[in-house]
Parts: structure tokens; sequence; C-alpha cells
């Protein structure tokens, strides 16, 4: 790619990268949320490899940081319902942290925490899926 | 009412499959240990709730409750055939585990097959236990999901094409069971299963039509599941070409959970039964039953033989659900229809046992002579009486050979078959019952007798997967046992109260 594309993707990522925090942590009072929130993510990281190349990020070791951080949040998820068994209303997926004001972005109690681990699942999901198929695509070529 | 043991059915298996990767980074054994633990205290689990089942039977995650008499729409639900199920489930996956821990080491990649093997067990305690469309659909497609990685597993030719195979038919039903449920949705506005049923009997009951159309989307999404004959495809190469500790489980408990369970469900529980869907239901498990075991006669591959008799068993199966609902909708004597439905349970658990240690020992069959080719077997019983043995056990079972188990459950269908008045099904049932024997012998004969191939060397068989094989093959002789009324009251007669109930079972749950 050329100089202008690269300098561009490099801006452009910064700026999707912070509008995803932005839907990721808005999720409980906002349309959107972990997911769409995630994949915006995820597109911040691609928009970097696409413009850069494969060279940019050292790929093969960053597969498996994302799919740990896969599992990782996927854990975190069960664990924090899993805590609800213990707190306030004594169930599985319990919201037992104060609720706060409706409207306000602390609030809603357990979900925005939800929405962040999801947020994070997701991306690392969909990024792991784009390196195993550049991968892929990088082995089969040789 | 709560009932927190529900939850740890779903909970621990996604709990152990998202852990194993994390453990394997620093701790090489970790992953077997976690797969025997977390799978044996589900099955202990499973026993406890069977044998001593709890007061209440719901549990409503999130704490949430009903207003102004509206009930929740997300909960679970762990019932008389709920539980009954997670035991198959459970005993099943734990023997099936235990196999896999020396198996699995023909294979690259083994913490990927203990996450995936989890999240299938996941998905399939999911489905039992949920009491809404929307969980129902959703775990469908976490074991639909899982199941087609595991497939894929070998990653060979044969094995990718299986799967795509099984994914394209796969998501085929998923299609037509979402166009159900939005169809149900759609003229109930609900999604609890109590209460669709509810409200179809008060508003919609002149909208026959409707719902005759609605039943045949969920039928034709189930029956791709099940593979019922005309929608087998995916089964014969799916089935044969995973690994076999995952063979086991698809057959010996994927295609009920997803497929008979599911039309039980439906059409038992949440849709009156009516004569209509009975006929539609009991044919396509006499046809599956018939062409099943024709199918299977001529197969030379040892899992794809099996494969084909699992669509055959589960024909019966669904034959003996069709003439209960039958029965039900006729207005024949109740005795009649605990009769079938009793039979129909009681071969479904048996042909998990039994179906599940015939793919354990072709399994170990191709773990030592590296082949499944039933032709270039040949005076194995030689070097492994304890597999010949164990298969032998599940032949006559499967062929329906007293003692063994398979023979009380034909037994019972085939009385019903001829107490509700369907003589011509009761003697197809002994038709294909001899059939099945026909083609067992072959197995037999083909792998276990007969000379020695020449110039064989042969693996040892590990000990591991011998401790699995003989509890399920001493599991087919015990499971005779379900014919005293004793043993039946406790494991099977609340699976079975819970369908004669039928639509009133809603009433319960609300």
């Amino acid at each position: 790619m050329s100089v202008i594309v690269q300098k561009v993707a490099q801006l452009l990522s910064a700026m999707i990268f912070v509008f995803a925090m932005y839907v990721i942590t808005h999720g409980h009072i906002m349309p959107g949320g972990g997911f769409a929130g995630g994949v915006l993510l995820a597109g911040s990281f691609i928009v970097l490899v696409l413009a850069q190349g494969q060279g940019y990020l050292k790929l093969k070791q960053q597969r498996e940081r994302t799919s740990l951080l896969e599992s990782l949040s996927v854990l975190l998820i069960l664990l924090l319902g899993f805590s609800g068994l213990f707190a306030g209303s004594m169930v599985f997926f319990g919201n037992y942290l104060p609720k706060g004001q409706p409207g306000e972005l602390l609030s809603a109690g357990n979900i925005p925490i939800y929405s962040i681990l999801i947020g994070i699942k997701v991306a690392a999901t969909l990024f792991t899926i784009f390196l195993a198929l550049t991968i892929y695509k990088e082995e089969a070529s040789k | 009412m709560e009932n927190p043991v529900l939850i740890f059915f779903i909970f621990l298996p996604f709990l152990a499959a998202f852990l194993i990767p994390l453990l394997n980074l620093f701790w090489d054994q970790g992953k077997t240990i976690v797969l025997f633990l977390v799978s044996f205290v589900l099955m202990l689990l499973a026993l406890i709730i069977v044998i001593n089942p709890p007061q209440s039977t719901q549990y409503i995650p999130g704490g949430w409750y009903p207003v102004d008499n509206i009930p929740v729409g997300i909960h679970l639900v762990g019932d008389g055939l709920s539980r009954f199920m997670l035991l198959i489930i459970n005993s099943i996956a734990f023997l099936c585990a235990i196999y896999a821990i020396p198996y699995v080491k023909m294979f690259t990649g083994q913490k990927y097959f203990y996450t995936l093997f989890f999240l299938q067990l996941a998905g399939l305690n999911g489905v039992v236990l949920a009491g809404d469309m929307f969980n129902l659909f959703v775990f469908m497609e976490v074991t639909a999901k899982a199941s087609y990685a595991l497939v894929a597993f070998g990653v060979r030719k044969t094995e990718i094409e299986a799967a795509f195979k099984y994914q394209v038919m796969g998501g085929l039903a998923t299609l037509f069971m979402l166009f159900g449920i939005a169809m149900l949705y759609w003229m109930t506005s609900t999604l609890n299963m109590a209460d669709i049923s509810v409200v179809l009997r008060n508003n919609h009951a002149e909208n026959t039509n409707v719902i005759h159309f609605t039943q045949l989307f969920f039928l034709a999404g189930v029956a791709i599941k099940a593979a019922m004959i005309p929608f087998h495809a995916w089964l014969p190469d799916a089935h044969s070409s995973a690994p076999s500790p995952v063979s086991a489980m698809l057959s010996g408990v994927v295609i009920k959970v997803l497929g008979i369970y599911v039309i039980l469900r439906l059409f038992i529980n949440v849709f009156a039964p009516s004569e209509f869907l009975s006929m539609v239901i009991a044919v396509l498990g006499g046809v599956s039953m018939t062409a099943g075991v024709i199918l299977a006669i001529g197969a030379w591959d040892l899992k794809r033989l099996l494969a084909y008799h699992s669509i055959s068993q589960m024909g019966y199966v669904l034959m003996g659900i069709g003439i209960g609902m039958g029965v039900i909708a006729g207005g024949g004597s109740p005795t009649t229809v605990a009769l079938t439905f009793t039979g129909a349970l009681f071969h479904m658990i048996n042909h998990a046992v039994f179906k599940g240690l015939l793919f354990l020992t072709a399994g170990s069959i191709e773990y030592s002579t590296d082949t499944l080719d039933l032709r270039k077997m040949g005076g194995l019983a030689r070097y492994m009486p304890l597999t010949m043995v164990a298969s032998f056990a599940a032949s006559m079972a499967i062929a329906g050979i007293p003692p063994f188990n398979g023979f009380f459950s034909k037994f019972a269908i085939i009385v019903a078959a001829i107490q509700g008045g369907y003589h011509f099904r009761a003697a197809l049932g002994l038709l294909v019952g001899i059939l099945t024997l026909a083609s067992f012998v072959k197995f037999q004969r083909y792998a276990f007798f007969g000379t020695p191939r020449p110039g064989v060397t042969l693996k040892h068989t590990p000990l591991l997967m011998k401790v699995s094989m003989v509890t399920m093959a001493v599991l087919c002789l015990i499971m005779s046992l379900f014919i005293f009324p004793e043993v039946r009251a406790v494991f099977l007669d609340p699976a079975v109260n819970t369908l004669l109930e039928t639509t009133d079972y809603a009433l319960k749950q609300i």
C-alpha cells in the first residue's frame, strides 16, 4: 500500500478504537454494546494489518494472545455470573451491584461489566479468525 | 422456588471448556484432570437428581420474577423427562471422556478437543434444561457448532467433507427451526414453552391450519437433526468420520437430544398430540427403521454400518412415539400410552449405551489395526478378547437378544403397537429386528472370527479405553433390570409421567 493509505489507516485506526471504546462502555444506555463495540475494536486492528501488510504485527504471536484473551474473557463472564449465586438475590447472573440513576454512565449494576467483557471477547474472536485466515494464506503461498 | 443445582449442568462444562486453554499454558496434565473431574462430577449430579428429585423443577437466572401472572420468558426446567435425559447425556459423556483420554493422543491439538467436547456437553445439557424456545434454539446451535468442529477434528479430506455436509444440513435445520419459532412467537407473543402451550390451547384452538404449518416446520428441522430418512444424508458421513469417542457421543446422545427429545417436548408437551402428526411421525419412524437397516447390511465400513443402525434404531423410538401420540389422540387406553412411552424412552437410553459401546469398540479396533474396512479384518478375537466380548454384548443388545437390554425395550414397543391396534407396525418392528441381527452377525463374523490377516502388527489397547468399554458392556446387561417396577419407578416413570401429562404439563410450570 502507498504511504498515503498507510498514514490514513494509522490515523483512522485510532479513531475507530476510541469509538469502539465509547460504544462498549455505553452499552447499557445506548444502542450498541459489547458485540457491536467488539466488532469495531477488532476492525481497528484489522485496518492496520490490511494497510501495513502482514509484517507489521508479529501475527503468529498475536494469534496465541488473542485466543488466550478470548478464553479469559469468557471465563470472567462465567465467574461474574457465578458470583451472583453468593450475593444479592442469590441467583446465577444475579445483578447485585448498585443500580444507580438510569441514563448515567455508572448505572445498571453488573451489566456494564458484562458489556466490557463481551466486547473483549468479540474483538478477540474476530481478530483471531482474521489472523487465522491471513496466516493460512501466508503459509499456503509459501 | 429455586433449584440452583440445575445451573451447574450448564455452568460447569462451560467453565471447564474455557479453563482448559488457559490451564494448558503452564500445566500439561491439567486438561486431562479437568476432563475427568468435571465429567465425573456432572455424572454424579445427574444421578443424584434422578434418584432424589428436588422439590422445585424450575430455575430462573438473573433474579427475575413473574409479574401480573405473566411467566418469566427465559428459565430452566428440570422435570422428569429433562432429568432422565441429563442422566443419559452425562453418564455417556463421562464414559466417552475417559475413553478419549488415551484415544486423542493420536491427534495434534488435543486441547481443542477437550474444549470442544465440553462445549458440546454444555449445549446438550442446555437443550434438555431449556424451558423456553430461545434457550432451546441457542443451545441447539452451541451443540451443533461444537459437533461440526469435532467431526472435522482429524482434518483429513473425508472428515472435512463430512463436516461441511453436516454443517450445510444443520444450517438448513436451524433455518426451519427458527422459522417455526418465529411463527409461534407471532401467534402467542411469548417464548416460554409452558406459556405457549396455554396460549395455543386458549386462543388458537380453531387455527389448526396455521398450527399444522408451524408443526411441519419444526418437524422438518428436527428430522434433519435426528437424521430421519429422507433427511439422513449427513449422518453416515459425519458419524463415521469423527473420532470414535465423538462418534459415540454423536450417535449415542446428540441425535437423541437434538432430535427425539425436542420432538417429545414440542409435539407432546407444547402442542396437543394430533392424529395427523402422529401419523407423520410414525411413518417417518417406520421408513427410517426399515431403510436404515437395509442400508446397513450393505455397508463394509464398520463405522458407517453402525451409523446406519443409528438411523434404524432411532426409527424404532420415533415409531413408538408416533404410536403413543396416535393412541392419545384417538382416546385409547392410558396403559397402552404408558407402555409405548416407556418402551420408547427405555430404547433411547439402551441405544445410548449399546451404540456408544459399539462405536467405542470400533475405535478400539481402529486404534489397534488402523483400518475400519470389515474385509481387511479377521481373526481379531485372538488378539483383542476384551474388545470382542464388549462388542459381542453390544451386538446382541442392539439385535434384541435376551437377556440384554435391547430385547426388553423393543419388546415393549412391539407389544404396545399390537395393543394399540397397529399390527403392520408391530410386524415391521419384528422384521427389522431380524435384519439387525443379520447385519451384526456379519460384523462379528468378519471382524473377530475367521483367519487372521498375515503380517498384521497390532497396537495394545490402553487401560482407560478398556475400562470404559467394560463398564458399558456391564451396563448393557444391568439395564435389563429396568423391567422391574421398583427400578423403573426411579429411572423411567418420572419421565413417562411428564409425557403422559401432555399439555397439562404447562399448567404445572406456570
